[in-house]
C-alpha cells in the first residue's frame, strides 16, 4: 500500500469522529487530529481500534502515542503493515 | 425563601406515542402501546408482551452530533435524550450556548444501563479483547450516562444529579428538581427519567412471576390495572421529561406555563410494618401522600384526579385502600382515578415521569384519560370506591389538581401535587 492509499483509507476511519468534514476532505501530513479536526482526545483510541480492524494490524501503546497528526498515523500504519 | 415552581416544557417517548402531540392523542383515545414480542416467546418467557416505543433510532441525529451518535448504544440514553431535548425546545429554549447555563440543572433518573448493549462488553472482555472496547463504553455504562448526555448537549451548569429509586424514580426526580427551584438553589431544572427494559431485566421480572402472562395473544388487553383478571404488570420502556422553572424567572422571559408543582413528598417505609423489598408499607404510603398534600397546602377534598401507581398486580387493592384513607374520601366521593399503565404498561423508572407528563396534559387540556381494559373491574376495589370514579372512556372536564404517586421496590414512595397555574 502506498502512503497515498493509506491516507485515503485513513480518511474513512477518521470520518465518524470529526464534525469538521470540510477539513477532513483536504487533510495532509501536517493536519493535527485534535487541534485541526477537533477530535475528542478520548476518541483517538477509537480511531486506533478501527484502524487495527481495518488493516488487520496491532498498534501498541508506544506507536499509538505517536499518532498526533495525519502524517504520524500514516507512518505507524505503514510500519505495522510492513511488519505483517 | 420559597418560590413558586411552574412547568414550562414537556417531552415524552412513550410506547403509545413519541412526542407530545402523538402521546396526547393516544391517551385521549385510549390507545394501547403494548405489543407481542416474538423474541420473548423464543426465550420461553411466561410474559411475551411489552410496551416498546416506536422509536426511530436515527432520529437522534436531530438531537446530537453525528460523532456523538456514532457509538451510542444505550437505548435508555437515547430515550432520555429525545424526551429531555424535546422538553427543552418545548420550553422555548435553544440548544447552543458557549458559557454553561449556571442557573439550570438536571435531575434525570434511570434504573440500569442497557444490559443488552453491555452484553457485547462482557463477551469482549471474556474473549480477552478488552482493548477493543474503545472510549464509549464507560460513559454509557455509568448510571449517570443519561444526565451526562443531556447536560452536556445543553451546557447545564447547575446541579446535575442522577437518581434511582426503582418505580418511584421519575416522580422523585421531579420532586427533587421542584425542591431545588422552590428553595432558590436553581432557577430552572430539566427533570425526568428513562427506562429501557431490555431482555435481561425483563427475564428477571418474568422469573419473579409478577408479569401478566395470560394475554400473550391479545397484547393490547395484557395490562389490566384494577380488573378482576389483572394478573401482573406488563413491562414498558420510554422516557418523560419536564422543564421546571421559578415562576418569576419564567414570567420574565414570557415562557408558556403549563401547570404548577404545588408540592410533593418522597419517603420510605423502611421495609417495616409489612413493607419489604418488594411490598409497600401502607403507613408510609399514607404519610407520603399526606405530606405531599401538606406541602402543597391542600387537603384531600381539593383533589380532582388521582394518577395512581396501579400496576395491575394484587397490590392495586391495597393502593386504593391507602388512597381512601390518606385522602379521607371513599365510595362515590372518591376522586376520579386512572392508571396510564393500562395503555403503556409499567415503565419502571420512567413510569413517574411519563405519567406526570400525562397528568400535566390532563390539567392543560381539561380531560381525564380512560382506564382501558377495565371491562371486569375488581369487585374488591369497586366495593371501596364508586365504579364511575374509574372512567373507561375519556371524560372532558376541568382538572385543577392532580395527585400523582409512584411506589417502588426498596419500599420507597413519591407523591407530587400538580395544579392548574392560576
Amino acid at each position: 500500500m502506498t502512503r497515498e492509499e493509506i491516507l485515503n483509507e485513513l480518511k474513512k476511519v477518521i470520518a465518524p469522529y470529526t464534525t469538521n468534514k470540510e477539513m477532513l476532505a483536504g487533510i495532509d501530513d501536517n493536519t493535527d487530529l485534535i487541534k485541526d479536526l477537533k477530535i475528542n482526545s478520548a476518541n483517538l483510541v477509537d480511531i486506533i481500534i478501527d484502524a487495527e480492524a481495518k488493516y488487520d494490524i496491532e498498534i501498541d501503546y508506544d506507536s499509538a502515542d505517536k499518532m498526533v497528526n495525519v502524517g504520524n498515523c500514516v507512518d505507524v500504519i505503514n510500519e505495522k503493515l510492513k511488519e505483517k | 425563601m420559597s418560590n413558586r415552581v411552574v412547568i414550562t416544557g414537556l417531552g415524552v417517548v412513550s410506547p403509545n406515542g413519541v412526542g407530545i402531540s402523538a402521546f396526547l392523542d393516544a391517551i385521549q383515545k385510549g390507545v394501547s402501546g403494548i405489543k407481542f414480542m416474538p423474541h420473548y416467546r423464543e426465550l420461553n418467557f411466561s410474559c411475551q408482551v411489552a410496551g416498546m416505543p416506536t422509536f426511530d433510532w436515527g432520529s437522534l441525529k436531530n438531537y446530537i452530533s453525528d460523532v456523538t451518535f456514532h457509538g451510542l448504544k444505550g437505548t435508555n440514553i437515547g430515550y432520555g435524550l429525545a424526551a429531555a431535548l424535546d422538553a427543552w425546545v418545548d420550553s422555548g429554549m435553544s440548544y447552543d450556548t458557549d458559557e454553561p447555563r449556571w442557573e439550570t440543572g438536571c435531575i434525570f433518573g434511570n434504573s440500569i444501563a442497557d444490559t443488552e448493549a453491555m452484553k457485547n462488553v462482557i463477551s469482549k472482555v471474556d474473549n480477552k479483547e478488552a482493548r477493543k472496547l474503545g472510549s464509549r463504553v464507560v460513559e454509557q455504562a455509568m448510571n449517570s450516562g443519561v444526565t451526562s448526555y443531556i447536560s452536556g448537549r445543553l451546557g447545564l451548569g447547575n446541579k446535575v444529579i442522577t437518581n434511582s429509586a426503582a418505580c418511584a424514580t421519575g416522580t422523585q426526580a421531579i420532586l427533587m428538581g421542584y425542591e431545588y427551584v422552590k428553595h432558590g438553589y436553581a432557577k430552572r431544572m430539566l427533570v425526568g427519567s428513562a427506562e429501557h427494559v431490555d431482555t435481561y431485566v425483563y427475564g428477571a421480572f418474568d422469573s419473579m412471576r409478577v408479569l401478566s402472562r395470560k394475554f400473550n395473544d391479545e397484547p393490547e388487553k395484557a395490562s389490566r390495572p384494577m380488573s378482576a383478571t389483572a394478573g401482573g404488570f406488563v413491562p414498558g420502556s420510554g422516557a418523560g421529561a419536564l422543564v421546571l422553572e421559578d415562576l418569576d424567572f419564567a414570567l420574565a422571559r414570557n415562557a408558556r406555563i403549563y401547570a404548577e408543582v404545588l408540592g410533593g413528598s418522597t419517603n420510605s417505609g423502611g421495609q417495616r410494618q409489612g413493607g419489604t423489598m418488594t411490598a409497600a408499607n401502607s403507613t408510609s404510603v399514607k404519610r407520603c401522600i399526606a405530606e405531599a398534600m401538606f406541602t402543597a397546602g391542600i387537603n384531600g377534598a381539593d383533589i380532582d384526579l388521582v394518577s395512581g401507581h396501579l400496576t395491575a398486580t394484587n397490590a392495586d387493592r391495597q393502593e386504593i385502600i391507602n388512597w381512601t384513607e390518606a385522602l379521607g374520601r371513599a365510595g362515590d366521593d372518591f376522586p376520579l382515578t386512572n392508571s396510564l399503565k393500562s395503555m403503556i404498561g409499567h415503565a419502571l423508572s420512567a413510569a413517574g415521569s411519563i405519567e406526570t407528563v400525562a397528568s400535566v396534559l390532563q390539567i392543560v387540556h381539561n380531560f381525564v384519560h380512560p382506564n382501558i381494559n377495565l371491562d371486569d373491574p375488581n369487585p374488591e376495589i369497586t366495593n371501596l370506591i364508586g365504579l364511575e370514579r374509574l372512567p373507561v372512556k375519556m371524560i372532558k372536564k376541568e382538572v385543577n389538581i392532580v395527585a400523582k404517586a409512584n411506589f417502588g421496590f426498596g419500599d420507597v414512595n413519591s407523591c407530587l401535587i400538580l395544579s392548574k397555574y392560576k
